[in-house]
């Protein structure tokens, strides 16, 4: 008997418990690793704490969908081995390194699939590192993790479709929504909207049914606006922001949930061996793969960590990763059905892409910023000194260079929420172009790991 | 402009948990077990800890175990990230500069 494979998954979400279901009807016995309490991922999340949620109301037309994920994972049990609050914090060597409870592991595998999503995407605005201002995505996290709001009248900046979706949750779980601040114009939503029907005719829909549902409530949604402060002492106490015209306004609210779509989570694919390619439309490196998610080696990705894409492109790619791992392991996979879903994901991904383009990212933002505004929230490094060091005789080149230079991009997070506006903030300064400018590059361990951990001999 | 004297976030959905009893800086708090511990604190306070350069004050941001920004010391774990550690009975909270990982 042929001896068997160690297949391990990161990532519970959408991509990799498709992974999962497709690896365990072939008869292998997936390792699934994440570090949440329960699959679901980013969008099917469940409640880790004792609360009463109404999945209905909470999930609407999507509720389906999530009701088959979590069936579809407890239809694995036995077949799939879960490993539930492990953080995968490094590969190396073919081999994945965990921490879970406070007890590190190293993991080899045959293959790896990374089906590690992706986080909020952020640009430094005066005043986001006030208490009250939080990540849009985190704001929607606090309400299906914890069954709270981020504080009782909200307001929801930036350019994301999730902006009008969390702002409906909100109001429907009690919240005081003071108003939708979109960064993006009705015009590039107009422009983007044939991309958007032809390769997903009701998903368009449903964001529309979104914004029409919070108009009927009464909630103001501002368009094409320039976000000016969020302003507070020691906690917000309200948005300013300009609208199209250029005239200044100001709303009140005791919070503020901000996001530019989504960054996605490379990291691991980095440290396996994963090339990264420039994607010119999200403005951000992605593993580079090919039509089935193979990066290197014994090595896929899948998902939003692949390629920002939503949940059912996330699935679908979570399956083709499965099955190019099945077949370069010598298992034959089906090839109609992997050519279907190759075909599907295109299209979804095109979407995606739309809708990139009707939720733009303000990239020439961080130029536009206050030099006293903080861009590395851990190491407390403003967009100013950063400004100096590019004004110095031999300027950073790229922006690991700006990291050593200036410390931004060293702390906690590693760079996951200062990154990407680093990276645009030298583009836009010198004149170089984004792609010159580089990512930050991934350092293991990917998020800290306790002094006290024990490690094996 | 005044200081909120009341916690940031709201807890909107019921609980089916027991209340139990925890310590913020020495002060007892009532929370519910299995909740988040930045639930927990910011249920009551405008802030979680203070920065370790300015001593501005933070709240966390990501919610969800990304950004690092929400630390505190926990007794007998050491830092750790109160946006995704339980809450249960007796716990020791101390939000002044934590040890990071
Ligand atoms: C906060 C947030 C909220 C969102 N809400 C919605 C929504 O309401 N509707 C919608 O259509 N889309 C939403 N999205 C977009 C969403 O990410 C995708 O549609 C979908 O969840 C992508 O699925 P995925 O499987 O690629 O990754 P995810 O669902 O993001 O799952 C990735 C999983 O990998 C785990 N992971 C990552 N790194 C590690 C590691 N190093 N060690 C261990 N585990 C790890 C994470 O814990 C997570 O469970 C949201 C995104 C974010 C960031
Ligand atoms: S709030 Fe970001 S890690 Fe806890």
């Amino acid at each position: 008997m042929a001896e068997a494979r160690r297949v391990l998954i990161v990532g519970a979400g959408p991509a990799g418990v498709a992974a999962a279901a497709v690896l365990a009807a072939h008869r292998q016995r997936p390792f699934l690793i994440d570090e949440g309490h329960a699959p679901g991922g980013q969008v099917y999340r469940r409640a880790s704490a004792p609360v009463a949620l109404d999945i209905k109301a909470l999930f609407g037309s999507q509720v389906g969908k999530y009701e088959r994920l979590h069936a579809t994972f407890a239809g694995l049990a036995g077949s799939v081995e879960h490993r539930p609050r492990t953080l995968a914090w490094a590969v190396h060597e073919r081999a994945v390194h965990t921490l879970a409870e406070g007890k590190a592991e190293v993991h080899p595998y045959d293959a790896l699939i990374l089906a590690t999503g992706a986080t909020d995407r952020l640009l430094p605005v005066p005043g986001w590192t006030l208490p009250g201002a939080y990540a849009l995505g985190g704001a929607q996290t606090l309400l299906k993790d914890q069954g709270c709001l981020i504080g009782r009248r909200v307001v929801f900046c930036g350019s994301s479709p999730l902006l009008h979706l969390v702002a409906l949750q909100y109001q429907a779980a009690g919240g005081e929504v003071a108003a939708v601040v979109d960064t993006t114009t009705t015009g590039a939503k107009l422009a983007a909207a044939p991309v958007l029907a032809a390769n997903g005719f009701a998903t368009l829909l449903r964001g529309l049914s979104y914004m029409a549902a919070l108009r009927c409530k009464g909630v103001r949604i501002h368009h094409g606006t320039r976000l000016v402060a969020i302003e507070g002492e020691t906690h917000v106490t309200g948005l300013r922001f300009r609208d199209r015209r250029g005239n200044e306004h100001r709303v009140e609210a005791d919070a503020v949930a901000i996001g530019f779509g989504l960054r996605a989570e490379t990291q691991l694919a980095e440290l396996g061996g994963a090339r990264l390619r420039y994607d010119s439309v999200f403005r951000q490196w992605l593993p580079d793969v090919d039509a089935d998610g193979r990066c290197a080696p014994g090595l896929y990705a899948a998902g939003d960590g692949c390629a920002i894409g939503g949940a059912d492109a996330a699935e679908e790619s979570g399956q083709l990763a499965a099955y190019a791992a099945l077949a370069d392991l010598g298992i034959a996979a089906p090839n109609a059905r992997m050519a279907r879903l190759r075909a599907h994901v295109a299209r979804l991904r095109r979407f995606q892409r739309g809708l990139a383009k009707a939720f733009d990212w303000p990239h020439s933002w961080p130029m536009d910023m206050p030099d006293q505004v903080i861009l590395c929230r851990c190491e407390n490094v403003t967009l100013g000194e950063v400004r100096a060091t590019l004004r110095e005789d031999i300027p950073p080149a790229d922006v690991n260079r700006a990291k050593a230079f200036t410390r931004c991009g060293m702390g906690r997070c590693q760079g996951r929420f200062c990154g990407l506006a680093l990276g645009e903030l030298m583009a836009a300064e010198t004149g170089t172009a984004h792609e010159r400018t580089g990512w930050l590059r991934a350092q293991a361990p990917v998020k800290p790991v306790p002094v006290s951990t024990a490690f094996p001999s | 402009m005044s200081e909120a004297p009341r916690g940031q976030v709201v807890r909107v959905k019921r609980r089916h948990a027991p209340l139990v009893v925890i310590e913020i800086d020495g002060e007892q708090v009532e929370a519910f077990a299995g909740e988040s511990v930045l639930v927990a604190v910011l249920a009551h306070r405008p802030a979680l800890r203070h920065l370790e350069f300015s001593g501005e004050p933070r709240a966390g941001f990501c919610l969800m175990g990304a950004c690092q920004d929400c630390w505190v010391e926990i007794e007998g774990v050491g830092g750790a990230r109160a946006c995704t550690t339980p809450v249960s009975a007796g716990l020791r909270v101390s939000t002044g500069w934590p040890r990071f990982g």
